[in-house]
């Protein structure tokens, strides 16, 4: 069994109304300092079998991540 | 086969297969529930209908769970074959998941529900969904909803109607439905489903399931 780590966050340049949004807490919590905020997701999964991988780049193709507005990363941790 | 059998698809988390059923019956057809796990549609369907609702939750992304399912692949196959397929709010969602539709539904730019009467106004007269009625005129039709905002191209589709005055949710081109180039699937965020009783204050979405029968 192999852990698979996918991450998926919005691309840059389409609009994240939730990052936004905690920007403006983090802003009216005194950091100030925060210049952007994105808000993505972590996904983990345990995967049998031959090239973890390559069928956790093919399951973000497929359905975990949403190519018009979404960028995924695949890793395998160490 | 009967053209006026129209299957109306629910899936775990569909709330408005009922009212969708009722607005079936109400323009002459015959409404038949198909379910998630169904691998084809009932015999002799002429027209789909997705319902709104938050089918698996919305988890993940609205849509993309139920876009998966073995049903839509037989949706697919009737949209194909130019069959007539209407997709309203999730089923919207659902359709654009689907790659039936181009595009995306996001999360209203203001992120929160929004729910309330909407004018839209016929941007494209040239389609069957909106019953003859000339460009710029304009249905009142409530819309409810919290990802609404289509994301796409709009040349990838045909805009058949926009959100006349302020834009609700931050879609692009102020779209509130589309349908396919071929002009036989359709979907849109507001609810024609409810807007079909002169009770409840409008009957401006009757044109939208009279489109399914003709």
């Amino acid at each position: 069994m192999t852990l698979v780590v996918v991450t998926v966050m919005p691309k840059k340049g389409v609009l994240d109304p939730q990052g936004q949004a905690v920007q403006g807490a983090l802003a009216h919590m005194g950091f100030g300092d925060v210049s952007d905020v994105r808000v993505g997701k972590r996904i983990e999964l345990e995967i049998a079998g031959h090239d973890p991988a390559g069928q956790a780049t093919k399951m973000c193709e497929d359905l975990l991540a949403n190519q018009l507005i979404e960028d995924f990363h695949v890793e395998v941790p160490g | 086969m009967s053209a006026t059998r129209v299957a109306v698809l629910r899936f775990p988390g569909t709330l408005d297969y009922e009212s969708a059923a009722r607005a079936v019956e109400g323009v002459g057809g015959e409404p038949v529930y198909a379910h998630h796990e169904d691998t084809a549609l009932p015999e002799g369907t002429g027209a789909v209908v997705i319902p709104g609702g938050f089918s698996y939750g919305d988890h993940l992304r609205p849509g993309a769970l139920a876009s998966r399912t073995p049903i839509m692949s037989a949706v697919r196959a009737h949209a194909a074959d130019g069959g007539k397929v209407l997709g309203i709010c999730n089923g919207f969602q659902i359709l654009c998941e689907s790659g039936l539709l181009p595009g995306v539904l996001r999360p209203n730019a203001s992120l929160s529900f929004i729910c309330r009467q909407a004018d839209l106004q016929v941007a494209d007269s040239g389609t069957p969904w909106t019953g003859g009625r000339d460009e710029g005129e304009v249905l009142s039709i409530p819309f409810k909803h919290h990802d609404g905002a289509w994301f796409g191209d709009p040349g990838e589709a045909r805009v058949v109607l926009r959100y006349a005055g302020e834009n609700p949710n931050g879609s692009i081109d102020k779209v509130a439905g589309i349908s396919n180039l071929g002009g036989n699937v359709m979907g849109l965020m507001p609810h024609p489903e409810e807007a079909q009783e002169p009770l409840l204050g409008s009957v401006d979405g009757r044109v939208l399931f009279a489109a399914l029968l003709s």
